[in-house]
C-alpha cells in the first residue's frame, strides 16, 4: 500500500495536468455538433472541415511563418549580443546585458501595448510583420541569455586557437563559434519558436486582417464552442508536442556523448 | 622552420598589478625553452605576449629579425599549444589538424595529406576520422601538437601542455616532445610550473618569479650553481642554513668557511641533498643524528639533525644500500663547491 502511494500521487498530478488537453483531444472526434459528453464517433469530419477552412489554414501558415521568421531574427540578434558582450571588455557591459535580459520580467500585455502605440505613432500599419516584430522583442532576451551562458571558458579558447591559426573574425564565427554553439541555437531557436506559435496578446493587438492561429481562434470562440475548436487545439498542441520532441531527440540527445 | 627569438624591456601590467617588468631574453634558433616558475609568476603572461594575444605595456617582441610586437596572432610565424587543447569539438581530428593550412587557403586534399602526415608524426595515422570526444586526453594533446606544428611555425608555444596528464603519460611525452623538436629543428618555448619537467626537455631553463627572470640557463648550471636563492629553492630540493659574512669568509654554524660572501650581512648557505656526504671526504660539518630515514629506491631520504645547529633540520640523499635508522650517529661533510651562498631575502 506505501509502496504504491508515490504511484498514485504521480497518476494524479498526471491527470490533473493531461486531463483538460485528452478531454480536448477525445472531443475532436465528437460526431456531432457539441464537444459534450456523452461521447458519439469517433469521425474526423471536424478535422476535414478545420483543414477545408480557407481562414483557418491560413492563419495556421501564417503562425508557421511568423514563429519561424521572428525565432530566426531573435536568435541571430541574441547571438551577436552574446559574442560581443562574451568576448571584448565594455564599459558598462554589466548594464547592457541587465537591458537585454530585463524584457524578460516584462508582461506581455505592456510590450504589446507599447509595440502599438509606437507602431502607430511610426505610421506602420499592423501586419503579420508588426506581430513577428513583437515577438522578436520577446524572444530576444531569452535567446541571448541562453547563448550567452553557453560561451564558456573552453569554446573561448577554441576561437583562440582559431585565430593563432590564421582565422579571420568572420571565419572564427562561421567555422568555431557557431558550429559549437550549435545546441545552444537549437535549444533557442525552437524555444522562441514553440513561444511565438502559442503567443496571443501581442499578436492579438498588433495584427489587422491577416492574424495568427491563436487570434484565429478566439475571434472563433466568440461563436461557441464546437468540435471544431476542439479539432484546431488538438493540431496545434500536436505541432508543440512535435518541436519539444525534436527538440529532445535532436538537441539534448547528443549533448550525452 | 625555425626562428629566432629576442625579447628586450619588455614590461606588462594588468591594471595596477605588474606582471612582467623589464624582461630581456635571447632564444637562438632551434632551441628548447622552458619558462619555469610558480603560478603567477608571468611565465604565461611572457608566452600570451609571444604568441601575440596580449599586447606588452612595454618592449620589443623579435621573431627571425622582424618586430612582431604589434601582430595578431594569425600574423606571426608563430603557434600556441593550448593548456586544455582547445580542440574543436565537431571537426574530426585530420579537420583539426588541417585547420591553419585550411585559412592558408591550401587546397583539401593537399592539406588533408599534409594533416594525415603530422598525425602520423605524433602518432595518431588511425584515428584521423576520430572525433576529440572519442579519444583519451593524452591523445589530445598529440592532435593539439600536431594542430600547431601542420603550419610550420617558426616558433611553437606550449602552455603548460603536459599539466592535465598522468605521471607516467607525462613522462612518454616529454620524450616524444624532446624528439619531435629534435627532428623538426622548430624553436621551442615550454611553459611549465614543474621544475623535472623543464629539466627533462630543455635546452635551457629560464627561472621566472614576480614577473621577472631569476635565472636563465642549461639545466645542469641552473641545478647546480643557481644565480639566486629564489632559482636555488625552485630547481629542487635545497638546506638551507643561516650563516654571517665575515672578511672574506662565511661563519655557519658548521664553521668558517672560505666561501666568496656576497654584500649583506645575514646570508644564506645552500646545499643540495645529494651533496652532503656521509664520509670525511669532504670539508667537515661535524656529526649528526639521524632522525629519519625513507627509502626511495635510487636513494635514501635521510632527516639530521647536526650538533652544531640542533635546531636546523638537515636532508641528505645517501646511497640506497647503506641505509641508517633513526638514532644512528653519522660524520657529515660536503664539498664546498657545493655550496652556494646567498643574501637573505629583505636583507640585500
Amino acid at each position: 500500500m506505501i509502496r504504491a502511494l508515490p504511484w498514485l500521487y504521480l497518476a494524479a498530478a498526471f491527470v490533473f495536468i493531461y486531463l483538460p488537453v485528452a478531454a480536448l483531444v477525445l472531443f475532436s472526434f465528437q460526431d456531432g455538433r457539441l464537444p459534450v459528453p456523452p461521447f458519439q464517433g469517433p469521425s474526423l469530419r471536424w478535422y476535414a472541415d478545420v483543414l477545408g477552412d480557407g481562414d483557418l489554414t491560413g492563419a495556421l501558415v501564417h503562425s508557421l511563418a511568423v514563429a519561424l521568421g521572428s525565432s530566426c531574427v531573435a536568435v541571430a540578434l541574441g547571438f551577436l549580443a552574446a559574442y560581443g558582450l562574451a568576448r571584448h571588455v565594455l564599459p558598462g557591459a554589466a548594464i547592457v546585458r541587465g537591458l537585454l535580459i530585463a524584457p524578460l520580467t516584462v508582461s506581455y500585455l505592456i510590450v504589446g501595448l507599447g509595440l502599438l502605440i509606437v507602431l502607430t505613432r511610426a505610421g506602420l500599419g499592423l501586419s503579420l510583420w508588426t506581430a513577428a516584430i513583437g515577438h522578436v522583442v520577446i524572444n530576444l532576451p531569452l535567446a541571448f541569455a541562453i547563448l550567452y551562458a553557453s560561451m564558456g571558458a573552453q569554446q573561448q579558447n577554441a576561437e583562440r586557437a582559431a585565430r593563432d591559426l590564421g582565422a579571420s573574425e568572420a571565419q572564427v564565427i562561421w567555422l568555431v563559434a557557431l558550429p559549437m554553439l550549435m545546441p545552444a541555437l537549437a535549444a533557442a531557436f525552437f524555444l522562441a519558436v514553440t513561444l511565438s506559435w502559442d503567443e496571443f496578446i501581442i499578436a492579438f493587438l498588433l495584427t489587422r486582417f491577416d492574424v495568427t492561429l491563436p487570434v484565429e481562434i478566439w475571434s472563433m470562440l466568440r461563436s461557441g464552442l464546437s468540435p471544431r475548436l476542439n479539432a484546431i487545439g488538438s493540431l496545434v498542441f500536436l505541432v508543440s508536442i512535435a518541436v519539444v520532441l525534436l527538440l529532445e531527440l535532436l538537441v539534448f540527445r547528443r549533448r550525452r556523448p | 622552420m625555425t626562428a629566432p627569438v629576442t625579447i628586450a624591456g619588455l614590461s606588462h601590467r594588468f591594471g595596477s598589478t605588474v606582471a612582467l617588468s623589464d624582461i630581456a631574453l635571447e632564444i637562438a634558433a632551434g632551441e628548447y625553452i622552458a619558462l619555469l616558475g610558480p603560478s603567477g609568476c608571468g611565465k604565461t603572461t611572457l608566452l600570451s605576449i609571444l604568441g601575440g594575444f596580449l599586447s606588452p605595456s612595454e618592449g620589443i617582441v623579435r621573431i627571425g629579425g622582424r618586430d612582431v610586437t604589434r601582430l595578431a596572432p594569425a600574423a606571426r610565424p608563430t603557434t600556441t599549444v593550448f593548456q586544455d587543447y582547445a580542440l574543436f569539438p565537431h571537426m574530426s581530428l585530420r579537420e583539426n589538424v588541417a585547420f591553419g593550412l585550411r585559412m592558408a587557403g591550401m587546397a583539401r586534399h593537399a592539406r588533408h595529406k599534409r594533416a594525415d602526415e603530422k598525425l602520423a608524426l605524433v602518432g595518431l595515422a588511425d584515428a584521423a576520422r576520430k572525433r576529440p570526444h572519442e579519444i583519451s586526453g593524452g591523445q589530445r594533446q598529440r592532435v593539439a601538437l600536431a594542430r600547431a606544428l601542420a603550419v610550420e611555425p617558426d616558433v611553437l608555444l606550449l602552455d603548460e601542455p603536459l599539466g592535465a596528464l598522468d605521471l607516467k603519460l607525462r613522462r612518454a611525452m616529454q620524450d616524444e616532445l624532446k624528439a619531435i623538436q629534435r627532428q623538426l629543428g622548430t624553436t621551442f618555448v615550454h611553459v611549465t610550473h614543474d621544475q623535472e619537467e623543464a629539466m627533462a626537455i630543455a635546452d635551457r631553463i629560464v627561472v621566472m618569479n614576480a614577473g621577472r627572470i631569476e635565472d636563465a640557463g642549461p639545466p645542469a648550471r641552473v641545478y647546480r650553481s643557481p644565480a639566486t636563492l629564489f632559482a636555488a629553492d625552485f630547481m629542487g630540493e635545497m638546506n638551507h642554513f643561516p650563516a654571517r659574512a665575515g672578511p672574506g669568509c662565511v661563519e655557519t654554524p658548521f664553521g668558517t668557511l672560505p666561501l666568496d660572501p656576497p654584500a649583506a650581512r645575514d646570508l644564506v648557505v645552500c646545499l643540495r641533498p645529494e651533496a652532503v656526504r656521509s664520509d670525511a671526504n669532504g670539508t667537515p660539518l661535524g656529526a649528526a643524528t639521524v632522525r629519519e630515514a625513507a627509502f626511495f629506491g635510487t636513494h635514501g631520504r635521510v632527516h639530521l639533525s647536526p650538533d652544531a645547529a640542533p635546531e636546523a633540520l638537515l636532508i641528505a640523499h645517501v646511497a640506497p644500500d647503506a641505509m641508517p635508522t633513526p638514532g644512528d650517529r653519522i660524520e657529515l661533510s660536503a664539498d664546498l663547491q657545493a655550496m652556494h651562498v646567498f643574501a637573505k631575502e629583505g636583507t640585500a
